[in-house]
């Protein structure tokens, strides 16, 4: 075991070496964006880990932050989260789909049986005493049988779409109307069991009614599950910057009022739309810049002299080892300032030839491309059925005519690294698609020119991403102004920070129509 | 060139200036330009500071005519034309004062910033 002393000394270590996480208080959640899965219709309503997680978290935290301080043989964050997220996927998350789903069927059940019950049980349990049903009662039969037709139908509509994600927390609006409906209907069971049942009323109307005010109430519920779901958060509060880490595209989007993992939800479901889709090719350059700038200097101990080296205790090859490092690195600092630098000078040339070449081929690409569509010509109706000779369909098209335009194609993918992005497969889609609507040259090679968005690109580009939420303040806390949080998927991240919407004070004014009147600026010069 | 304070007099320095019309066919000329008056437009005068002086100045002045070899300058503000006053006329009324056809000779009390300036370094002399 090691000192405290040498404990202060690693601390040191960890400030001049880089380590990869510096935030060491933020709680890790993940968001995992699935697909459309048309079997599973329930709305998330709880999570079974919703009890455990946090507790899970803070020791996990506290473990991960030990690991990497003391052991040199330290995992780095990444990994533990690898683990974590093993452990977490086989047991956790289809336990806490599936216990959400069955707790909406059992809930719906409930809500929709009971109206039924409360008017079915008198007749089954004590017929003879019941009154008979007058007309104002056979009435109420009817209003009780359309609105509960209405309830099923808003709450098929308002609860009954696919799940579009899965959010770390629980859905903190949904558990509070389940848990209120739950009060509700139990109350109302309660004093029916008591009042009704239990004195075997005979006022069939009165039993009517009260299941009557039951949908209602049921109703009135449903209004609030409307205004606190979908209403509360369209009026804009807050703009969102939404920044990507590694090349930095920045967009700006309004959001309201939502929890921080339904923002993330919104920002996540817009990156997809909108932000072109992440190339790793284009970030190679810069990164062999920096590698370049620091692997011109190496640094010589010449007088062998350990600055501030303390003489006592255990810890002092390792504090002596801490000063060192830390003079070898202002060392390094200051003659890299000093040097005489003329990176930038290559760098400027280095993009104005890659400028040349890349328009160059470009304009190569288009001759080639407006070539091979000369060669194929749609043919009409009354010469289909004349002349069934050497007919091809789009595809047939397409493959015959992609051998005279595939090498430009390549050689321009290959000059803005973009060949990864696009497969022969695809291509050849596109171009069948493209002939099919009639599409000119310029509209089937404008997807190549500029890079669309995720979406856009196949499928495995975006399919079973695994984004990791971090955020320092609870994600089912409401978005502030100032918050920010980061959303992390294994290649790169998105840095989001919010701003409020300000107050905005009016005044008006009144600008009487007949006020508008005008002189002319006479200016003349006359000559006596 | 002072500010003009309504209901306040006026002070200014000014010289005395007599311009004979020159006969030019059918007309009698006298050689200069004027623009300005209280119908006009004050803020695009260039020859004051005071943008609101709608008195009349002198704008241009035609080469060796009358107004030149009288000793009339460009930028110059006409006070009076023989005893009338012209710092509160409009253009026309300026014009006609000038221009009428049974006068030979017009006596002009015009001022301008050097003479103030002139007045007051030989005051400052003296002192």
């Amino acid at each position: 075991m090691q000192a405290p002393a040498a404990m202060e000394a690693a601390d040191e270590v960890l400030q001049v070496l880089d380590v990869c996480e510096a935030i060491e208080e933020t709680r890790e959640v993940i968001v995992t964006t699935i697909e459309e899965d048309p079997i599973r219709n329930s709305p998330p309503v709880a999570s079974c880990g919703a009890g455990t997680k946090p507790s899970q978290d803070d020791n996990w935290g506290e473990t991960t932050t030990a690991v990497t301080g003391t052991s040199e043989h330290s995992l780095s964050q990444e990994d533990v989260v690898r683990i974590t997220k093993d452990l977490e996927e086989s047991v956790g998350l289809d336990c806490r789909r599936y216990l959400g789903l069955a707790l909406a069927v059992v809930l719906g059940l409930l809500v929709f049986l009971t109206p039924l019950a409360f008017l079915a049980l008198p007749h089954l349990l004590w017929p003879e005493k019941l009154q008979s049903c007058g007309t104002a009662c056979e009435g109420l039969f009817i209003s009780v049988a359309f609105k509960l037709l209405i309830l099923l139908l808003a709450v098929w509509a308002l609860f009954f779409r696919p799940p579009r994600a899965g959010l770390p927390r629980v859905f903190v609006f949904r558990a509070l109307l389940a848990v209120l409906v739950l009060l509700f209907v139990a109350s109302y069971w309660l004093f029916y069991g008591v009042r009704i049942l239990d004195s075997q009323d005979e006022n069939y109307q009165g039993i009517v009614q009260y299941a009557v005010s039951l949908v209602d109430a049921l109703l009135f519920i449903h209004y609030l599950a409307i205004v606190l779901l979908e209403l509360r958060q369209l009026q804009p509060c807050f703009s969102v910057c939404v920044a990507r880490s590694t090349d930095g595209e920045a967009r700006h989007y309004n959001l309201g009022q939502l929890s921080i993992q339904r923002a993330a939800l919104a920002i996540l479901e817009r990156y997809y739309c909108d932000f072109p889709v992440h190339n790793p090719a284009l970030l190679s350059a810069s990164k062999s810049r920096a590698a370049k700038h620091l692997a011109g200097l190496k640094v010589y101990n010449v007088d062998g002299e350990f600055p501030e080296a303390p003489a006592e205790g255990p810890g002092n090859n390792a504090a002596a080892a801490a000063g060192m490092v830390q003079s070898q690195s202002r060392a390094m600092i200051a003659a890299t300032a000093r040097r005489r630098d003329t990176s930038h000078n290559e760098l400027y040339y280095e993009e104005a030839e890659h400028e040349r070449r890349v328009r160059k081929r470009k304009s190569r690409l288009v001759v080639a491309v407006e070539e091979a569509f000369t060669h194929i010509k749609r043919m009409q109706e009354e010469e289909q059925k004349k002349a069934p000779g050497d007919v091809m369909d789009p595809r047939e098209a397409a493959q015959a005519i992609f051998p005279s335009m595939a090498r430009a194609l390549q050689k321009y993918l290959r000059t803005t690294k973009q060949q990864h992005c696009h497969s022969m497969e695809s291509i050849q889609q596109h171009l069948a698609f493209c002939i099919t609507n009639n599409m000119t040259p310029k509209a089937f090679l404008e997807c190549y020119l500029t890079p669309g968005p995720t979406l856009q690109y196949g499928r495995d580009h975006w399919l079973a991403r695994k984004w990791t939420l971090i955020s320092e303040a609870s994600v089912t806390s409401g978005l502030k102004d100032g918050s920010t949080f980061a959303l992390r998927c294994l290649d790169f991240g998105l840095v989001v920070t919010t701003k409020r919407i300000p107050y905005i004070q009016m005044s008006e004014e009144y600008i009487d129509p007949k006020s508008h009147k005008f002189v002319l600026r006479l200016q003349s010069e006359t000559s006596v | 060139m002072s500010k003009y304070i309504p209901g306040q007099p006026l002070t200014a320095v000014v010289e005395r200036i007599e311009i004979q019309k020159l006969r030019q066919g059918d007309n009698l000329i006298l050689g200069f330009s004027i623009g300005g008056g209280i119908d006009q437009d004050p803020g695009q005068n260039p020859f004051t500071n005071d943008k609101t002086d709608k008195g009349i100045y002198v704008t241009r002045i035609s080469e060796n005519g009358p107004a030149d070899v009288a000793g009339l300058r460009e930028g110059d503000k006409i006070m009076q034309v023989n005893g009338w006053d012209m710092t509160m006329v409009t253009h026309d009324k300026a014009r006609k004062t000038l221009t009428k056809k049974n006068q030979d000779v017009v006596r002009l009390l015009v001022t301008r910033r050097s003479l103030e300036e002139a007045v007051k370094q030989s005051m400052g002399k003296k002192q």
